[in-house]
């Protein structure tokens, strides 16, 4: 289990261990913000259970990812900026 | 798209579905269980499967490795496509499953009523924050407030402390009389008196203050500080997080959709789990919520009546009634109180979608006209988040289930069905 693996947080690579998901991985990146709302607002992971959806981001360019759900995998690249 | 058929498909792979699975698998029949996340368990279980802690957990999980279940896992149920067939969202694209006798065991979201701030970054459910803890959202050092109500709170702050967090406040929002009285309730289960008197002693030196409950968090870009109230005396914490929600609301999208009766907010099943709907059973917290061992036990009665084996189903009735008087005494201590209606102010987001204020929905007199002038509702949670909290704020109902169930790529919506394969045999290492 103490395999790790690295993907891009908005270009930076971050190092994770083998069974984090990516929003725990834009956690430890030190992503607060997931996306913004309709009005603008900052907004995170609030179920953390697939349930919500504001914890969506961009995973290998496919928009309105749950973040809480998708595991980590090696290379992938995660926006939150887009 | 691919094509399966089973004699028993189950939705939910939490306790609930996980014993309904295992007692199909068992007697030899052909069986698939579905679930949206990439392990089995469901919330209640989440990185058991990974690294097991508790001992029914263990047990149930290396059950279900070992059975002969077809296992779809990050598989979403979108829709119904004919009679008897669901339509699920799997990372490989779109599968058609075709069922005999359908076990809906979809369990239960946090319930989160909106107050000023609750959109913040950093506000999270304490059931949410754990299943994030758990695959890996770095937690020590940071200083968490845990509101709302429900035995899940010590639970989570349990969890939490143990990896390294500082809690800053329990703040359950029943009266202590009630928590009290659900107490001594617990005499009946001496296993759960026991699991709570473990989390009390593990809890030791944590502030634990029924009777309060958070009316505003703030901070700029992410929740730096919350304010409480007892009903006479307001303070202010400052945290990293608030964990909070208000117990467990039933996911309720599928019986829906497939027409299943409710009744007082709950899937209505008869005494062999069955709903309304022939051939479609239901079991655990969308039959009323009890917690995982009456999910268990009323999986395994739902998996043993879809293989028709009345006989077996029976012998566990008496079993199912202890859970469900637990169940009613956690009802009852852990009511919400009316004050929580009023947190929200006319400026707060409640559809946190589409980003749709109190003072909006206050216009429309139901749940359908609200939605249909205001989109609540209508975004990425299709109404999971807001309908809750506005069946709480004005008591309405969200009558109005549409698929998709939830947002799906337009190539699963388009894909052709291909040939059914009938009762395939589930391959090793139970992955389709």
């Amino acid at each position: 289990m103490a395999e790790r693996l690295t993907i891009l947080v908005n270009g930076q690579p971050v190092d994770v261990r083998a069974g984090t998901v990516v929003a725990a991985a834009l956690a430890q990146a030190g992503v607060t913000q997931f996306r913004r709302s309709l009005h603008g607002e900052p907004r995170g992971p609030l179920c953390g259970m697939g349930v919500c959806g504001e914890c969506r981001v961009t995973i290998n360019g496919q928009p309105h990812c749950r973040s809480c759900l998708t595991l980590c995998a090696p290379g992938m690249e995660v926006r939150t900026d887009d | 798209m691919t094509s399966h058929a089973f004699e028993v498909v189950v939705v939910g792979a939490g306790p609930a579905g996980i014993a309904a699975a295992c007692t199909v698998a068992d007697a030899g029949r052909p069986v698939a269980l579905v679930d949206n996340s990439p392990w089995l368990g469901g919330q209640i279980w989440r990185g058991e499967e990974a690294n097991p802690v508790q001992r029914a957990a263990r047990q149930w999980l290396k059950r279900a490795a070992a059975a002969r279940v077809t296992i779809f896992r990050e598989a979403s149920v979108f829709t119904v496509s004919l009679p008897q067939r669901l339509l699920v969202e799997t990372p490989a694209g779109a599968v058609e499953l075709g069922w005999q006798r359908l076990v809906i065991a979809t369990g239960a979201r946090e319930r989160f009523v909106p107050f000023p701030g609750w959109t913040l970054p950093g506000v999270v459910g304490p059931g949410g924050l754990q299943a994030l803890v758990k695959a890996g959202w770095p937690i020590a050092g940071k200083r968490v407030v845990v509101a709302g109500s429900g035995p899940l709170l010590l639970a989570v702050a349990d969890g939490l402390k143990h990896r390294g967090a500082h809690i800053r406040l329990i703040a359950e929002q029943a009266p202590s009389s009630r928590v009290l009285q659900f107490g001594f309730a617990l005499g009946r289960h001496p296993a759960k008196l026991a699991q709570g008197l473990r989390l009390k002693a593990r809890l030791l030196g944590v502030p634990y203050r029924c009777g309060c409950w958070p009316v505003r968090a703030s901070g700029d870009e992410a929740a730096r500080q919350v304010t409480l109230t007892d009903g006479r005396r307001t303070w202010t914490e400052t945290c990293d997080y608030l964990a909070c929600a208000f117990g467990l609301a039933p996911n309720l999208e599928l019986p829906r959709l497939l027409g299943c009766r409710l009744a007082d907010g709950f899937v209505q099943v008869n005494e062999f789990q069955e709903t309304s709907v022939k051939d479609v059973f239901c079991a655990g917290e969308p039959t009323g919520i009890a917690g995982a061992d009456a999910a268990l036990v009323a999986g395994c009665i739902a998996g043993f009546a879809a293989i028709g084996n009345p006989g077996q189903a029976r012998a566990l009735f008496g079993a199912r009634a202890r859970w469900q008087r637990f169940g009613r005494a956690l009802r009852d201590a852990f009511a919400m109180r009316p004050e929580l209606r009023r947190l929200a102010e006319a400026e707060t987001v409640v559809c946190r979608c589409e980003d749709v204020r109190r003072g909006e929905l206050e216009r429309h007199d139901n749940w359908r006209a609200a939605k249909l002038h205001t989109r609540c509702g209508m975004g990425n949670c299709q109404g999971r988040v807001c309908g809750d909290a506005a069946n709480f704020l004005f008591g309405w109902t969200n009558d109005s289930v549409r698929p998709p169930l939830l947002p799906v790529r337009v190539t699963s919506l388009l894909s052709p069905v291909a040939d059914v394969n009938q009762n395939p045999t589930p391959p090793a290492g139970n992955q389709p």
